[in-house]
């Protein structure tokens, strides 16, 4: 798949911005005035800014509140109401804090079981795609969540609760690895199902239909990354988990949780990319680009 | 309206034969052109004259190389080339449709066309992700999903002359290799030809259940002789005689 920067972008942020609404709305630091319009600066900043740079990849961004209306079939669809019922909610379970130093508590449960909904259904549009043999597993809403709760444990100081969901993620980001790079064998689609002619022999794209790109190349058969994929997934994994752990070890509590959040955020991307890079749509059999 | 109907009336539909497609690519252009100025935004193009032309197309033909396996009987069988169309499957169970945000995808009832509107589609590219065929492409120039309609402005168009009622690939189709019809008949045309055939699904494995059938291409036949001449026809180089064979042998010592 093509590794549009607005959806890559997307995700990674709304991810770790609902991750830390999904513990201001627990309560598991209630700040108060000016601390608390902090956070939830930082936490609408990441979920809105996320939720805005996925608008950008629409080729029709002025009709977006059409996807409002089919929330009874499609994961899409629900992401958008879910969101911004999150992010109402915990708007007034915000304005609560900051400006009546109350924290209203059966709000702020609503509130963080909306946005765990957001990361979870967001993950869904992933996994339900068959396509992507991939993305369709469990695996894939467990490391989106995992992530988005180990990144909102590390944004919001929580250094044990981070210092026990990140090594979760990271073990679930290894299965899901894993798991992926035998996806595409495992799920039963080659060439020669795609075609009807596998029979007895061999059979090989010969021509494909046009000369230049189209759509369909461009956004289905990314193999540029692939090559470098052992690499980046090291240096994900380094960024992402491993240093994140090892400085929030460190004395220097602040700037060491600062850096920490920095890297991870970092090693995040480099997966996220990884994520769109890697996933092997079917459509690429068609074009005899999946060595299968 | 993304929901999918339990079932269609009817289930207008291709049959595909890839024993008879000679790869002419004279679908593509026939749809190119009939879709470009109906029904919808028209099919764009980028850059058509320049080193890296690109466009939106409906319909592409693909080629494959199938090589039998050998067996004693045919020892070197001959690889065989297969032009392979492909098109919107109008499935069944489309995921195209019920990924859609908007509800701009729909699968009609009456005759299980699947169809986007337009003015209803945000251009987010979904339902391309979940087609596993690639019969949809985004439109670069409008923003807005394309994909066969089935030539729904020509099938039921009244002002069209009755032959032409069918969609333009077919109606365009020297080869005879691309049959319209409806699969919820068993009596109908494509129908037979299915049952007929052997036709088959696309990814049946995707669990979309095309309506789209395609018929395999038959085995090669093998000719025992080429040319029925041939026996008649001597081999004429014989070895020299007299003075040309004094020739040759003294050309040969030089």
């Amino acid at each position: 798949m093509h590794p549009a920067p607005s959806v890559i972008i997307f995700t990674t942020l709304s991810g770790l911005g609902f991750g830390l609404l999904v513990w201001l709305g627990l309560g598991l630091l209630v700040p108060t005035g000016w601390v608390a319009f902090a956070f939830f600066v930082i936490a609408y900043l990441l979920a809105v800014g996320g939720l805005m740079a996925s608008a950008f990849h629409l080729g029709r961004p002025e009709r977006a509140l059409k996807a409002f209306t089919q929330w009874r079939t499609s994961w899409l669809s629900r992401e958008a109401c879910v969101s911004v019922a999150a992010l109402v909610v915990m708007a007034l379970y915000g304005a609560g804090l900051v400006f009546f130093d109350q924290r209203w508590a059966p709000l702020g449960w609503l509130g963080a079981a909306l946005c765990l909904g957001v990361v979870g259904i967001t993950s869904m549009i992933y996994a339900q795609m068959r396509t992507v043999p991939r993305w369709r597993s469990w695996l894939t809403p467990a490391l989106f969540l995992a992530l988005a709760l180990a990144g909102g444990a590390l944004l919001s100081g929580q250094t044990v609760l981070a210092l026990v969901l990140l090594p979760v993620a990271a073990l679930v980001q290894i299965a899901w690895w894993l798991r992926g790079d035998r996806a595409l064998g495992r799920s039963g689609t080659d060439l020669a199902t795609a075609t009807g002619l596998g029979g007895a022999g061999t059979l090989r794209a010969f021509e494909p239909p046009h000369t230049g790109t189209n759509y369909l190349t461009r956004e289905f058969i990314h193999v540029v990354g692939r090559r470098h994929a052992q690499k980046l997934r090291s240096i994900a994994f380094a960024l992402g988990y491993v240093l994140p752990i090892l400085l929030l070890g460190l004395p220097l509590p602040h700037l060491a949780a600062a850096l920490a959040v920095l890297c991870h955020v970092a090693g995040i991307f480099a997966s996220r990319w990884l994520f769109f890079a890697e996933a092997e749509h079917v459509v690429g059999l068609y074009y005899g680009k999946r060595g299968a | 309206m993304t929901r999918l109907p339990e079932t269609t009336q009817r289930k207008l539909g291709l049959v595909i034969d890839l024993d008879t497609c000679v790869g002419c690519h004279a679908c593509v252009i026939s749809c190119k052109g009939w879709n470009t100025e109906n029904y919808g935004a028209p099919l764009s193009d980028q850059r058509p004259y320049g080193a890296d032309p690109s466009g939106t197309f409906l319909n592409r033909v693909h080629s494959y190389e199938l090589q039998p396996l050998a067996t004693s009987a045919a020892p070197h069988p001959a690889a065989q080339l297969v032009h392979f169309p492909k098109s919107c499957l109008h499935c069944e169970d489309a995921p195209c449709v019920t990924v859609c945000p908007t509800g701009a995808s729909y699968k009609r009832a009456e005759d299980g066309i699947v169809l986007v509107n337009e003015t209803d589609c945000i251009g987010c590219g979904l339902c391309a992700w979940a087609c596993p065929y690639g019969a949809r492409e985004m439109d670069a120039a409008e923003g807005v999903m394309k994909k066969c309609t089935l030539c729904v402005d020509r099938i039921y168009n009244e002002n069209l002359p009755e032959i032409d009622r069918e969609p333009a690939c077919v109606r365009t189709c020297p080869a005879g290799a691309r049959h319209f019809g409806d699969f919820a008949d068993p009596g109908s045309h494509v129908s037979r030809l299915t049952v007929e055939r052997g036709g088959f699904d696309l990814m049946p494995e995707q669990g979309t259940k095309p309506v789209n059938k395609y018929l395999p291409p038959r085995p090669r036949d093998t000719l025992e002789q080429t040319d029925i001449l041939a026996p008649f026809l001597e081999p004429v180089a014989e070895e020299p005689r007299g003075f040309a064979a004094w020739l040759d042998r003294a050309l040969e010592a030089l």
